[in-house]
């Protein structure tokens, strides 16, 4: 059966709330609209407004009340429509539920997952477009999920809620749409491990997210000319699966690096930084890296083409740290 | 309406000595501040202990209390280990937290005790959600939220008495109105300087309350822990003072000392003296008998927090998550 990355999820916010009865999910416009990107639409009908609750729309408010209610018995699943909204809850996200477990020495913890929505591709323009995710990767004490794949999709949400510590979980908006077939034998993922999602011997590409479709277009492209990449998608952008990066580094040699999210300061340079310190020996060249360009995404279609990597980008940097540019 | 209630002996003796402690506690607190033990910020809740005793009385041992970073008056109040929260200043294990906290973020879940919050109005969306998970729980828990005047600029404090009273969760918010946002008087701050208005324009109760006089905050908590109890946020606004610096560097540029002076005549502990004096229930022997045996208690807190111990480095990095137990690979 054909399914898309948009009912994956939605089917795995239902598995929380038939198999969770502390669940709820709590957001802007996900319970009569149905959700800004129709995640939850028809839920409502289903599990009642106490459990599909609409909120206003106050962004820092309902990620706190999400964190209260979290350590006090239930286990909010907190939408915000946008990572690009998540910066008005910023303050909730980094200094409360990151936070409370180790400044109250340990008594409290924050079961709290928040999904949201990242990336560019549909023409939305900068305040809609961002990639925060890697910014957040940045915080101790938060989880930080892409999922990249149908199976992610569907079962990264119900290993989160079962987590003691809070998750935030990055749906990409240009994958709502990816359609294919979910692998049957899949009934449940981990959300420690980066996954090989394509073996290779030449080089490494890491990436996560919607850059992950274009990382094995580049790598189909690649192999007709005879460069074998192997592809591993991060799926756990924090804590990063180090042993996944230098097993890949020891068969390949070479890395590179495909981000959505900007080149500077960004979670491109900590996968470099983490190759050359845990594996710099087994290094055949200097790890490279695609990222996107260093502007606010534009909205015309070829400027925000441009600003993002693309297939024909992560291939020609591959040749380039082959030896082959 | 609730009486204000019958100022008894055993209930002034109370109120009295909560305060008190409070207030040498703090006293101590500032000595050991200069001593070098006690370092960071440190924000004394001298002027104001009216409000958390008052309101503390009001509660039951399931409640929550969410409070700000001048919190020691509220964890006190509630009945803290005097000696954890002094080991808590002092950064030892043995602390509240701890030790991970200080002054600033002072924890205790057995009491329900939720902090210790410095990010000025950061609390008060917790203390909603708090209440909205005993509400869902079918629990008939209160949720009482401590903020300060400064806070009701913040956004969060609009956004969260929207949400508590669209869906109706159990809170009381208790403004702590001190008169400075640290160093802004409230009508350098705010256009409305009727923090009880702005409450009542979310459809919710609200009164102010003399936060000088314990007696009426607890008569004023006691409505509100009704009203929340039945369902319903509600909030207070305690007309109160801090008699010291905002916290141990600050000038005070911003008021005159006769200002100072003139609250000081209200000082808390005299008000509540003075009426147990009036109606007979306290006398000067009883005033002497407190002090005695709050001094004991502080030095025996001291004393406690001096011989703690420090959290070896080693484990710098617990508890920044819940410990991972093996999991199966699916």
């Amino acid at each position: 059966m054909t399914i898309n990355y948009r009912e994956c999820c939605k089917l795995a916010l239902r598995q929380c709330l038939d198999e969770e009865p502390r669940a709820f999910l709590m957001g802007e416009d996900v319970g009569a609209y149905g959700g800004c990107y129709a995640v939850s639409k028809g839920l409502l009908d289903v599990y009642g407004p106490d459990r599909i609750r609409d909120t206003p729309l106050s962004e820092s408010a309902f990620v706190g009340v999400g964190i209260g209610a979290a350590m006090n018995g239930m286990r909010p699943i907190v939408e915000v429509m946008t990572c690009n909204f998540s910066l008005l809850a910023l303050d909730q996200i980094i200094n409360n539920a990151a936070t409370l477990r180790h400044m109250s020495g340990g008594q409290l913890g924050v079961p709290l997952v928040i999904r949201m929505a990242t990336g560019a591709g549909r023409q939305l323009a900068a305040q809609h477009s961002h990639s925060f995710e890697g910014w957040y990767a940045h915080i101790p004490g938060v989880r930080i999920l892409a999922p990249a794949t149908l199976e992610d999709a569907r079962f990264m949400l119900p290993a989160a809620l079962k987590e003691p510590d809070p998750v935030l979980l990055f749906e990409h908006v240009f994958l709502y749409a990816m359609e294919g077939e979910l692998d049957a034998s899949v009934r449940a993922v981990d959300i420690e491990h980066a996954a090989l999602r394509r073996r290779g011997t030449h080089l490494s590409i890491l990436t996560y997210g919607a850059s992950l479709q274009k990382s094995l277009s580049a790598a189909d492209a690649l192999a007709a000319e005879g460069i074998d990449a192997e592809v591993i998608d991060l799926r756990v952008l924090r804590p990063l699966d180090d042993a996944a990066l230098v097993d890949t580094v020891k068969r390949t040699h070479r890395v590179l690096v495909v981000d959505e999210g900007w080149k500077s300061g960004g979670l491109s340079a900590e996968l470099m930084a983490r190759v050359c310190e845990l594996a710099f020996d087994e290094l055949d060249a200097p790890p490279t890296r695609v990222c996107t360009a260093e502007v606010p995404i534009p909205y015309p279609k070829h400027l925000e083409d441009a600003a993002l990597p693309q297939a024909a980008t992560i291939a020609a940097a591959a040749r380039r740290v082959c030896g082959r540019g | 309406m609730t009486a204000l209630p019958a100022l008894d002996r055993p209930l002034a003796l109370a109120l009295y000595r909560e305060m008190l402690l409070i207030r040498r506690f703090e006293e101590r607190c500032v000595e050991l501040y200069g001593a070098g033990k006690i370092r960071g910020f440190l924000h004394l809740y001298d002027g104001e202990e009216a409000v958390a005793v008052g309101v503390m009385r009001a509660l039951e041992p399931h409640d929550a209390i969410v409070a700000t970073y001048r919190e020691h008056g509220q964890a006190l109040a509630r009945g803290l280990p005097l000696g954890e929260v002094m080991a808590e200043l002092f950064g030892k294990r043995e602390g509240s937290s701890g030790g991970r906290g200080g002054s600033m973020h002072v924890f205790d879940a057995k009491r329900r005790f939720f902090g210790g919050n410095a990010i000025v109005g950061g609390g008060i969306p917790v203390a909603v959600g708090l209440a909205l998970a005993d509400k869902l729980l079918g629990r008939e828990n209160v949720t009482v939220c401590f903020f300060g005047e400064g806070a009701v600029a913040e956004g969060e404090f609009h956004e969260s008495l929207n949400l508590a009273s669209l869906w109706r969760v159990p809170v009381v918010f208790v403004c702590e109105n001190n008169l400075y946002a640290m160093g802004s008087a409230l009508d350098i701050d705010e256009a409305e300087t009727d923090i009880a208005a702005k409450a009542r324009g979310y459809r919710m109760a609200a009164e102010r309350v003399d936060g000088m006089d314990v007696v009426a905050v607890l008569a004023a908590a006691r409505r509100a822990v009704d009203i929340a109890r039945k369902g319903a946020p509600c909030l207070l606004e305690m007309r109160t003072y801090r008699f010291r610096a905002h916290s141990m560097f600050d000038a005070q540029g911003y008021r005159d000392k006769d200002e100072i002076e003139r609250w000081r005549e209200r000082d808390p502990l005299h008000v509540v003296a003075a009426a147990g004096k009036a109606s007979g229930v306290l006398h000067d022997e009883d005033l002497g008998a407190a002090e005695e045996s709050v001094r004991r208690a502080v030095d025996e807190a001291v004393a406690f927090a001096e011989r703690g111990t420090w959290e070896p480095v080693e484990e710098l990095t617990r508890h920044v998550t819940a410990p991972r137990t093996k999991r199966r690979t699916p």
